[in-house]
């Protein structure tokens, strides 16, 4: 790679030939503002389009400014990012974009946390020169996600996420000139397109195009219901990003605050998801076990890999576009729904409650969720198994409405019994996670032996697609993990050209696992931030006395009262689920007579 | 949500996904595949971009973005006659803008739109190329140029008894 020099505001800095001015500044801590841009290096995500002009410079001998982060280095370049000129450019882009944009920051869901807020900010606008036409859109609701494209500034970075990263091809760029807009086809709203509601779109969204719906209130009814009883769970990956909303650091973990701050809140019981995540574990473990020991007698009618089935934004991504390998992945429900089940029956006999006065609120680092809770098949006499689902951010929001000092709340502990869990639970969170709890137990389960070393470490990591070989007493497991639904569907078309030579796989829809989520607070591009998170999730698991779900008591507990064993009836009834194939059908009309 | 159903005749759909294997399934041509498709059936419903998408193997929306996007291309079925007026910078600083005017006049719909007998419809185009002859007008494949708002009626009535 050629190496050459250029000049920014007169400081040299060498690069490589490719580089962009943006990236070149950077190096050394030249900060050139943008917007449209986004860079999460980790993920091997980028996202440059030139189109929002914020990161104009000058360069010498151009007529024209240069977008940084679209315009590559050339040897003896020199570069001015913060002359007049660029100045007067970026403050009149900037004018002429809230010349287009809804005054209503006071109660607008993304204040503070809205990037055209911040640069707004930072440019010390006081008022916009410009008036004329404003763009206006039909907003549009889904069970998970809202789409106010009146605040879309067209940066394109959730079609980005949705086509390229996730290769879900919801959301497209349509129109043109001043009509453009992001949209689903044919203008249709998002619950009438294959949106699998992982959230991404509303992870990357600048202002408040894209949000997650907003369930808090209906949450803080239920509490101020004094005949109802709410219970609530929180998901593993929520612990170690919410005190990021608090002005902490990432990577902090924050699991009793959390659980002081919820008993704040009034809950009537604060439980764990990780519970259930253990649950998840004795099911699809010993559904794994299951298939690969008939697999391994010559079972013909056995289908392998087994693919995890705990994300519902996976889930959805599946039925829509391998709607053909249904019987592939496991029935287990995910945490959140088997949640929902034990707490509305064997729960609600212990505490001798009908189901319908309980109330069951997931906290979740996901908006995919939402939607989960309201599948059909969730729901017992139109009664859902978890009533409300919010996700991280708004249980952020929530304590701060009840004005509770978070940062100062003493840590305290779950309720019994679905407050208890193990390790592998917590590591849910990360991608990696879920097939390295099913394999501490998976192991032990198979080989009779106890595990020496329940770390992983060959399953852990960041990269898109991994694969290790986990020896079972002399049997070889093969297992296959993917994060972000792109590479899930690298791994899928290969068990459909039957290629793939995968046991068992794991996949989690968003990069990074749920400590990506949809509904986590937002990283504002810095992928750095789920690193940290990671190792904190992996710090939590590495503190707790027990690490294996099948030794939780509580979980050996409810088998030995309610369920009986993994796989039972009683646990097929209410822990394992079916898959509906939703592909887009063509067919032909024959009620039209041909001409 | 539960699976979108697209309803297409047998024949459309035999002749789309022959305009779609005659470009190899491509993905990159789905500009050819669109244009190819509209010439069969005049405009582009989203039946039809159902299909192109599902041969092509590119998202719906995409193709809908394409389809949004050129101005050559249209969701609602065009007339059997199909007027556009061009509006280039040579034909508009002599007047396209008064003979289009014309036409919605006359025929009663806006431009975009089809007359309800299903004759006509009406076009902006932008440079024909034939500046020289500006402004200019097409009606099907024929052209007519140095046309004035005057005229509009005559040219109209050349279609009167087709």
């Amino acid at each position: 790679m050629e190496k050459m020099k250029i000049k920014i505001d007169n400081r040299v800095v060498e690069v490589e030939e490719g580089t962009t001015i943006l990236e070149a500044a950077r190096k050394i801590d030249i900060d050139i503002p943008t917007l449209c841009y986004m860079n999460l290096g980790d993920m091997g995500i980028e996202h440059k389009p030139g189109g929002c002009r914020i990161c104009v410079v000058e360069v010498e001998g151009r007529r024209n400014l240069a977008p940084s982060c679209a315009t590559d280095c050339h040897d003896g370049m020199e570069v001015k990012t913060h002359s007049i000129r660029v100045l007067n450019a970026r403050r009149t882009v900037m004018e002429l974009m809230l010349s287009d944009h809804p005054f209503e920051c006071l109660t607008c869901a993304k204040s503070g946390n809205c990037d055209l807020q911040s640069m707004a900010i930072k440019f010390g606008i006081r008022e916009v020169p410009y008036e004329g036409e404003k763009s206006t859109y039909k907003p549009d609701t889904s069970p998970s996600i809202l789409r106010d494209m009146d605040k879309c500034i067209m940066c394109r970075r959730c079609e980005k996420m949705c086509n390229e990263v996730q290769t879900v091809g919801v959301l497209s760029g349509i129109n043109r000139g001043f009509e453009s807009v992001v949209a689903p086809a044919f203008e249709r709203n998002l619950d009438h397109s294959e949106c699998t509601y992982c959230g991404q779109c509303v992870a990357v969204c600048p202002t408040a195009a894209l949000t997650e719906v907003d369930h808090t209130n209906q949450v803080l009814r239920a509490l101020a219901d004094p005949t109802k009883t709410v219970v609530v769970q929180t998901a593993p990956a929520v612990r170690a990003a919410l005190g990021e909303e608090f002005g902490m650091e990432p990577g902090t973990l924050v699991t009793g605050k959390m659980v002081a701050a919820l008993k704040q809140l009034e809950f009537d019981y604060v439980f764990d998801t990780d519970f259930a995540a253990d649950l998840t574990i004795m099911e699809e473990g010993a559904e794994i076990l299951g298939r690969l020991g008939k697999f391994l007698s010559g079972d013909k009618s056995v289908k392998l890999p087994v693919l995890t089935s705990c994300c519902p934004g996976w889930v959805n991504f599946f039925e829509y576009h391998f709607s053909d390998m249904l019987d592939i992945p496991s029935t287990a429900r995910s945490p959140q729904q088997m949640f929902g089940a034990i707490a509305k029956t064997y729960f609600a006999e212990k505490i001798k409650k009908d189901r319908k006065d309980m109330v069951v609120v997931s906290i979740m680092p996901c908006v995919a969720k939402k939607y989960e809770c309201t599948r059909e098949e969730f729901a017992t006499d139109n009664n859902p198994d978890v009533d409300f689902s919010i996700s991280t951010r708004e249980l952020a929001n929530l304590i701060k409405r009840a004005n509770i000092d978070f940062n100062k709340l003493p840590d305290e502990e779950f309720d019994g019994p679905m407050g208890e869990s193990t390790g592998a639970s917590v590591i849910f969170g990360t991608t990696g996670g879920v097939i390295e709890a099913a394999t501490r137990s998976a192991y032990e389960m198979h080989t009779g032996k106890k595990l020496e070393k329940v770390d992983f470490d060959q399953l852990r990591g960041m990269e898109g697609i991994r694969e290790a070989t986990v020896d079972f007493d002399g049997f070889p497991l093969k297992i296959g993990i993917a994060h972000g639904l792109g590479n899930a569907r690298k791994l899928l078309e290969d068990i459909r050209a039957g290629k793939s030579e995968f046991h068992a796989i794991e996949i989690m829809a968003c990069p990074g696992g749920c400590i990506g989520g949809g509904g986590q607070p937002l990283h504002h591009g810095n992928s750095a931030i789920l690193k940290a998170r990671q190792k904190a999730i992996y710090q939590e698991d590495a503190g707790k006395p027990i690490r294996k779900s099948h030794e939780n008591p509580s979980i050996i507990k409810l088998y030995e009262d309610f369920l009986g064993e993994p796989m039972s009836e009683k646990a097929h009834h209410l822990l394992h689920t079916r898959y509906f194939g939703r592909a887009r059908q063509i067919v032909i009309e024959t009620d039209v007579k041909e001409e | 949500m539960s699976a979108i159903k697209i309803k297409l005749r047998e024949n459309d759909l035999k002749q789309l996904k022959e305009v779609c294997e005659s470009f190899n399934n491509d993905p990159g041509e789905l500009i050819n595949v669109l244009h190819k498709a509209q010439g069969i059936f005049g405009y582009l419903p989203a039946e039809v971009q159902e299909v192109v998408a599902q041969e092509l193997k590119v998202p719906v929306a995409k193709v809908y973005g394409v389809v949004t996007f050129y101005s050559f291309f249209t969701m609602v079925p065009r007339g059997k006659y199909p007027i556009s007026v061009c509006t280039g910078t040579a034909c508009y600083v002599r007047g396209a803008e008064k003979v289009l005017d014309e036409f919605k006049r006359i025929l009663k719909v806006p431009v975009g739109e089809t007359t309800s007998d299903g004759k006509f419809s009406i076009a902006g185009l932008r440079c024909v190329g034939a500046c020289g002859l500006a402004p200019v007008v097409l009606v099907g494949d024929k052209t007519y140029g140095r046309v004035a708002p005057d005229g509009v009626k005559e040219i109209l009535k050349e279609y009167e008894d087709k």
